[in-house]
């Protein structure tokens, strides 16, 4: 069972480094959009340092289902997800595996890159972990709740916008509980009650949503 | 002796028996707005705090109500759907997926023109105005869905799984929005729903609420004899029917 | 009885703009669903008629 989630894991990690370019683009998404943000408002660092920790996550949104494209309609265009289907393993384990990997290859260089994004809008240091820590518990779940609407989808015309509607707004509460708790811990306050929710959350993801992202694929595929 | 539940879960039996059920449900709907009405504009007191726009809360109020409950028994036909593969079950999802959106639409609306005049705002980051905001993003995620699917039988179960993932979310939804706007609570707006009710203003909020029921319903029936008619134009059922003089 | 003329009931004591746009935009809402549905049953009607009659039409070239 490891192995197999082990193989799907280091299989779609490898094609992504075979195509840089795609990681690289997310990455760049991501700096880009926040980087808008100070020449549309303004350089007040005030306003700069209030607006920061929801421009980061908005940011981290939207790079992250800007990437859900990638999880499964590659395999799908190929052939190989139907294949995958095959695996003598719950598909859910597949699941976990694809999803294992988005979040490896688009996630986690989103979460190393964030702080220092975080010093171009003047957040004070000490709430640079929380940050981390908040987009750490964050970015998986966005990963989880995105492979849903991606498998959805999978080989729909049009499917990259579709995804958008129907993930954002589940994204709803991931969005406030990590903003919220970069938000309090910049404001001297104590962001563990958020950093507890978003991680009751990342579990309770953890479990439904690679059944239901099974479900789902399945319906895709029949 | 046993009731057959399934004998109605086939569109043929359902379709002649919905067309019986429309009229019914439909009159009553329109005497209910009726009845409703006249409570609400002439029996009902002027409140004494906001004066005459607090009478916005007789359709406000049960449109609000009807996007929530139409969400809910819509995921619960999804689920019928998913779990016996009813091709019925699909269709009532389908059917009451584009009238939970208008109500929600109209509680959003009516919404608007209420907080005008009581907050002094259009628009208020208020828990409930911003579920109600979500919950109208889940139904058009569900339209669009099933809208960009063209197998019908995918995309009836695609939709039906997109909704139930929503019935998941919409507590935690209106949990984390509730939260947030706790924390955020800049403006002092007092939320008190409803002025001190009179009974008449209950009564007359009740009776509406009746009557959007009453309303969704004949829509529903209505919109899934079409689609019935839609899926099934080689049924022979079908053309029985209507070869048959009405 | 709240109102003394039309004109005391059109204007709401001042709120008549909140309370008509409203009513009057879910009224018209109401009757816009109303409408659609009574076109789209129409037109799977048109379709289900002109089916029947290329049915038809079939049944006879098929059997001289």
């Amino acid at each position: 069972m490891m192995r197999t989630l082990g193989h799907i894991v280091s299989r779609d990690i490898l094609l992504a480094i075979r195509r840089r370019a795609d990681v690289a683009t997310t990455l760049f998404f991501f700096v880009i959009v926040a980087s808008l943000f100070p020449l549309g408002m303004g350089p007040e660092p005030k306003l700069l340092r209030a607006m920061a920790p929801g421009i980061l996550w908005v940011a981290a949104l939207l790079a992250s289902m800007l990437s859900l494209g990638r999880l499964f309609d590659a395999d799908y265009a190929d052939g190989c997800l139907e294949q995958l289907m095959l695996v003598p393993e719950p598909l859910a384990l597949v699941v976990i595996g694809k999803v294992m990997a988005h979040w490896l290859i688009s996630g986690l260089p989103l979460v190393l890159i964030a702080p220092v994004i975080a010093l171009q809008f003047d957040l004070p240091a000490g709430s640079l972990g929380t940050l981390l820590l908040a987009l750490l518990l964050g970015t998986p779940l966005l990963s989880l709740i995105g492979a849903i609407g991606a498998a959805l989808t999978v080989g729909v015309r049009g499917g990259g916008v579709l995804v958008s509607l129907l993930v954002l707004p589940l994204y709803v509460p991931v969005l406030i509980f990590g903003a919220g708790a970069v938000d309090a811990s910049a404001t001297g306050m104590d962001a563990s009650g958020h950093l507890s929710i978003l991680g009751a959350l990342l579990l309770l993801g953890m479990v439904l949503a690679p059944w239901a992202t099974a479900a789902a694929l399945r319906i895709s595929l029949e | 002796m046993k009731l057959n539940w399934f004998k109605y879960a086939s569109p043929a039996t359902f379709y002649p028996l919905a067309g019986k059920l429309i009229p019914w449900f439909a009159l009553s709907a329109a005497g209910l707005t009726l009845a409703g009405l006249y409570l609400s504009f002439f029996v009902a007191p002027t409140d004494f705090q906001q004066g005459e726009s607090y009478r916005i809360i007789f359709i406000h109020v049960p449109a609000a109500w009807m996007s929530m409950f139409i969400y809910i028994v819509m995921a619960g036909w999804a689920a019928a759907g998913l779990i016996f593969n009813t091709r019925l079950s699909s269709m009532m999802a389908n059917a009451l997926a584009p009238t939970g959106a208008l109500f929600t639409f109209i509680a959003l609306w009516t919404g608007a023109f209420w907080g005008k005049p009581t907050w002094g705002a259009w628009w208020v980051w208020d828990a409930r105005l911003t579920s109600e905001l979500i919950l109208l993003f889940l139904y058009l995620g569900f339209l669009a869905l099933h809208a960009a699917i063209d197998d019908t039988r995918r995309a009836d179960r695609a939709s039906a799984l997109l909704a139930l993932v929503g019935a998941v979310n919409v507590p935690i939804i209106y949990f984390s929005v509730k939260w947030w706007n706790t924390l955020h609570q800049g403006a002092s707006v007092s939320m008190t729903m409803a002025p001190k009710m009179a009974a008449t203003m209950l009564l007359g909020m009740l009776i509406m609420a009746l009557a959007c029921w009453m309303y969704s319903i004949a829509a529903a029936l209505a919109r899934v004899r079409c689609i019935i008619l839609e899926r099934e134009q080689q049924a022979e059922w079908l053309a029985k029917l209507t070869q048959e003089p009405a | 009885m709240n109102w003394k003329s039309l004109g005391d009931f059109i204007a709401m004591g001042g709120y008549g703009f909140y309370v008509w746009g409203a009513y009057l935009v879910t009224a018209a809402l109401i009757t816009a669903e109303i409408l659609m549905l009574r076109l789209r049953r129409r037109a799977v009607e048109k379709a289900r008629r002109m089916q029947a009659l290329l049915s038809e039409q079939v049944k006879h070239e098929t059997t001289p």
